[in-house]
């Protein structure tokens, strides 16, 4: 374990070493330029000073102007050093199990500031409103947005408004009162402190940031509903407060504190709904539009994470013309286009949006940590003990009291209430972030002369909760999930328990996702009849299973088979006769060792809720494990199809049943071709019960063919009775039919090759006659008669790749 | 969830049904949603390929296994009242229930040691009620990916048979093999909260 700290050290010590060169440069060369003639010597900067003594006489030879780049390049540097230390970070892995990210953000930024406090530079002046609220703040919202799982946020939005809303209320306002009681006490000399500053503040300090810490317990599998409602707070949290700021500031310019009237507070609480509910109006507008243009960009697909993120922005944009809440707005907008614009764009686009997105909310993030920390180490400080002692307990306070009253009641209503356990876990989730610092920091001076006194307050919540709540989640986490204490497991327990965490998982699957029925049936009913039809291109599937099995099939297949794990994995029980079983005594090492590959390579249990993690996307592992689950089924079906195996339990197959049919590439509409498929399988399930067949068939989105045509292929393949290792997907997507609770599904094709070719190999990396020489081979596997036909008909294809 | 009084009417045997597995009557009303959802030809029964179509089954290492244990004793089709006694071994045990329960009635399926059963015929295929060390060796093939060697997988398996086996037959028993899971959270681990 030492091993990771100590390229970390290397990285953070050469950075530090840089930007301390960079510093001093930048230093030694604005006294420079500030001075015309001198001939200040400043060390290792005597050269400078020597070619620019006579600026204007003559031509120098090398000049330096910092000023011109100060800015960006302070910028530039500030987000490396974050990026550096967040390898670090991650190069030592069990840090980010023990840790939230926001904490190694806050340290880089307390470091520059550290720097910059002790070269007594001027930082750059990167943090005002209008930079804030116009291009650092959208970013952070509209990631949040984009990668909530909207199922479940709609499942619960019942719960997660109720908490989201009345919760910030009663910890803006309560945490708001609390404090102008304290300030009332003469002892703390706070009593020029009003009410509207203390509600002010209050509103600030009540805005969390809980989704930063979910990766720390993201291994204790926390249950799906807890997950959305941390998440869903995150998302609502944001608005809520800022709505709220804007208010108070409003009232605050408006009138002094005696002249407010109830009219006023009406008023307040009337322009509070219609801020929130314009902003998501406007949201869900902009977000259906944008997906309606998306759907007409399969020509020009580079521009369509443009469109994604210029929609989006545009909607943050004119609610905040309108002074309606942004960022409702454009979390409304990210929710809504998501589903349309995620089966429109292709493939790249959607990998570009999600990198794209998630890069920019982390450099705006990293910037206001760092500015965070520069604040820190300066000297606006002012520093009253019992404000921000009050402000530490009063948050807590008052937080315990939303998450226990709150869901006390909403428990009532809910068909699966939330535990003691789940509500702790929520109220110790009560992270702030940059959010409160920047709405802390914007504070107008002139309206709140005490305004030091709130950032002092507001720097000391952040770091107390992000460091010490951060740090200790996890552990808490661990505990209240009662998990087993003995660690050492035997073997035999492992295997089971993971057993039963496969079994447990795939009979929750076969449950399906349960929830309140008539709302979301009609509401999928109106999603299908009309939305869908409007806003989609084709009705393309685009399940993750549809992707993963192009990707695949393809490249996976040629590289398990050269590196000879199919052959290894393939099934050769029959070869092996039984052993005859010694009891062989094994060292406790070896038992060690036996548990360790056991518990590495076992392969994990899928888990339900896509685990988010704010800072980082992850490759999924569970992408790679379900790829190879696949291909071992998908060979060991072929193997034991070619080599006519018969299988343990003893009744031989016959490679004579294979019976296969293709239909043409055809436009024939969804409907009929589904009918046809189902009489054709009701007609097989009849006359051979043991022998159901096997379908494969996918539509790929062939843009190198024609547009908009549906290319469909289906070869059912009668396979050995029992279904064993059978794949069967099929198109979900009927306008008549749709079930609550299923997953989507794709299609997929036994032939993705020559398309897998198309889209992502279009940048030639793989040749056109490895295509084809794969082609012949699977298809002489299948020994298919069709399989001339098959692969003519498909050459045609592949001559006409043109991207 | 509307009137649910007359829809006991509209599940074939629910009174019988909800007797033998414990489920209540909105959970085994919204298990009948799922199982007409799933029966896509409106057949009245399952196949296996309706089970098949659940995609998230099929990147699930046991997803056969688990598909073929709603098929017991080598039939194809499951009707309702099959598939809901398989589900009715994860519903998650009731403490009060256990306590008062008639010993001379038979056991709720989702007891520990019902729970345990189902577990074990997803190892035991040939059902001679023993795990042979071919049969662990064929689940570890299933549940461990490609990088672990044929070799590794071999001792891995003759170690877990080993660690069980008390009666040195060289194959785990059903009491074997609950032995060895003693000090597991069985019910805990299978229960699914959703099918109270």
């Amino acid at each position: 374990m030492s091993m990771g700290f100590w390229p970390f050290d290397s990285f953070g010590s050469w950075m530090l070493l840089l930007l301390l060169v960079a510093l001093a440069c930048s230093k030694a060369s604005s006294d420079l330029n500030k001075s015309t003639n001198s001939t200040t010597q400043h060390g290792p900067n005597a050269w400078f000073a020597a070619a620019s003594s006579e600026p204007d006489e003559r031509i120098s030879v090398f000049e330096l102007d910092y000023d011109y780049v100060q800015i960006p390049y302070e910028v530039t540097l500030w987000i490396l050093l974050a990026s550096l230390a967040k390898i670090g970070f991650h190069l030592y892995r069990r840090l980010p199990g023990l840790m939230p990210e926001s904490c190694l953000l806050i340290l880089v930024g307390a470091l520059v500031g550290g720097i910059i406090f002790g070269t007594d530079h001027k930082s750059p002046p990167v943090m005002d409103s209008s930079i804030y609220f116009l291009y650092l703040l959208p970013p952070m919202v509209l990631e949040s947005g984009y990668f909530m799982p909207t199922r479940p946020f709609f499942e619960n939005m019942g719960s997660i408004l109720w908490w989201a809303g009345p919760g910030a209320l009663i910890n803006a306002f309560g945490i708001g009162l609390s404090l102008y009681l304290i300030c009332q006490i003469k002892a703390f000399g706070l009593s020029d402190v009003n009410l509207l500053h203390n509600l002010l503040f209050g509103s600030l300090i009540s805005s969390v940031d809980p989704v930063a810490v979910l990766a720390v317990f993201e291994e204790a599998r926390v249950n799906e509903q807890l997950y959305m409602m941390i998440f869903g707070e995150t998302l609502l949290n944001d608005g809520i407060s800022v709505v709220l700021y804007n208010i108070l500031i409003a009232f605050t310019k408006m009138h002094k504190f005696e002249d407010i009237e109830p009219v006023d507070i009406l008023a307040g609480c009337a322009r509070f709904i219609v801020v929130g509910c314009g902003g998501v109006f406007f949201g869900i507008i902009f977000g259906f539009i944008s997906a309606f243009i998306t759907r007409f960009t399969q020509n020009i697909s580079a521009i369509e994470p443009l469109i994604v993120f210029m929609f989006s922005y545009l909607s943050y944009l004119v609610a905040e013309t309108l002074y309606l809440s942004g960022i409702l707005a454009i979390t409304a907008c990210a929710v809504t286009m998501k589903k349309y614009v995620e089966e429109n764009v292709s493939q790249t686009s959607y990998t570009t949006i999600k990198y794209f997105m998630k890069m920019l909310s982390s450099v705006s993030e990293t910037l206001i940590f760092i500015f965070m920390g520069v604040s820190t180490i300066g000297k606006n400080h002012e520093w009253n003990w019992a404000f921000i002692c009050f402000t530490l307990v009063f948050c807590q306070i008052w937080r315990a009291i939303s998450v226990f009253a709150l869901f006390y009641v909403s428990n009532k209503f809910r068909t699966f209430p939330f535990s003691i356990k789940d509500q702790c876990i929520i109220f110790y989730s009560g992270v702030r972030g940059a959010g409160s610092f920047s709405l802390a920091f914007l504070l107008p001076l002139s309206l709140f002369p005490r305004k030091k006194l709130f950032v002092t307050a507001t720097l000391v919540v952040i770091y107390f909760t992000v460091f010490i709540q951060g740090i200790t989640i996890g552990p808490l986490v661990r505990y209240l999930d009662v998990r087993k204490t003995n660690k050492k497991e035997s073997i035999n327990e492992e295997l089971h328990t993971r057993l039963m965490d496969h079994l447990k998982a795939g009979i929750e699957d076969v449950c399906g996702q349960w929830s309140h029925y008539q709302v979301r049936d009609k509401f999928k009913k109106f999603d299908h009849r009309y939305l869908r039809k409007i806003l989609i291109r084709t009705n393309v599937p685009k399940s993750s299973i549809v992707s993963l099995y192009k990707k695949l099939e393809m490249k996976q297949a040629i590289e398990m088979a050269e590196t000879g794990i199919l052959s290894s994995t393939a099934f050769s029980v029959p070869h092996q006769a039984q052993r005859i079983q010694g009891v062989k005594r094994l060292s406790p090492e070896d038992v060690e060792s036996m548990r360790d590959i056991l518990t590495h390579n076992m392969y994990q249990v899928r888990k339900r809720t896509l685990s988010y993690n704010k800072y980082n996307l992850k490759p999924q592992t569970s992408e790679k494990q379900a790829k190879e689950i696949l291909i071992r089924r998908q060979n060991t079906l072929r193997e034991s199809l070619r080599k006519g195996h018969s299988l343990p339990w003893g009744k031989p197959t016959g490679t004579k049943n294979i019976r296969y049919l293709s239909f043409p590439y055809s436009n024939q509409p969804l409907k009929a071709r589904r009918d046809t498929r189902a009489a054709e399988f009701t007609d097989d399930d009849s006359c051979h019960p043991g022998f159901p067949p096997v379908t494969f068939s996918v539509q790929s989105r062939t843009r190198s063919l024609q547009e908009r045509r549906q290319v469909q292929e289906a070869i059912p393949m009668k396979s050995f009775h029992r279904g064993r290792e059978a794949l069967n997907f099929d198109d979900q997507r009927t306008g008549q039919k749709e079930h609550g609770g299923r997953d989507k599904r794709g299609i997929l094709k036994p032939k993705p090759l020559f398309h897998t070719v198309d889209e992502e190999y279009a940048s030639g990396e793989q040749s056109e006659e490895e295509a084809s020489a794969i082609g012949p081979r699977w298809t002489a596997e299948q020994k298919q008669k069709h399989s001339r036909d098959h692969h003519q008909s498909h050459s045609p294809l592949l001559q006409r790749k043109d991207f | 969830m509307g009137s649910s009084g007359s829809h006991a009417t509209v599940i074939p045997d629910g009174d019988s049904i909800r007797r033998e597995t414990g489920f209540s009557q909105a959970s085994l009303l919204r298990l009948y949603h799922r199982f007409r959802a799933l029966d896509r030809n409106k057949k009245g029964y399952l196949s296996r390929m309706d089970l098949q179509q659940i995609g998230a089954l099929a990147v699930n290492p046991l997803g056969d296994r688990i598909i073929d244990s709603f098929f017991p004793d080598g039939s194809q089709r499951v009707d309702f009242s099959g598939f809901v006694r398989v589900l009715a071994h994860f519903r998650p045990v009731d403490e009060e229930e256990a306590g008062i329960r008639d010993p001379k009635q038979p056991e709720p399926l989702n007891s520990r040691m019902n729970k345990l059963r189902f577990a074990f015929q997803l190892y035991d295929l040939d059902r001679d009620g023993k795990i042979s060390r071919h049969e662990m060796l064929q689940v570890l093939r299933l549940m461990v990916g490609v990088q672990v060697t044929e070799e590794q997988l071999e001792s891995i398996a003759d170690r877990t048979v080993q660690e069980a086996d008390e009666d040195g037959d060289g194959a785990v028993s059903f009491l074997e093999f609950t032995k060895s899971l003693e000090k597991m959270n069985i019910e805990q681990k299978m229960s699914i909260r959703i099918l109270k």
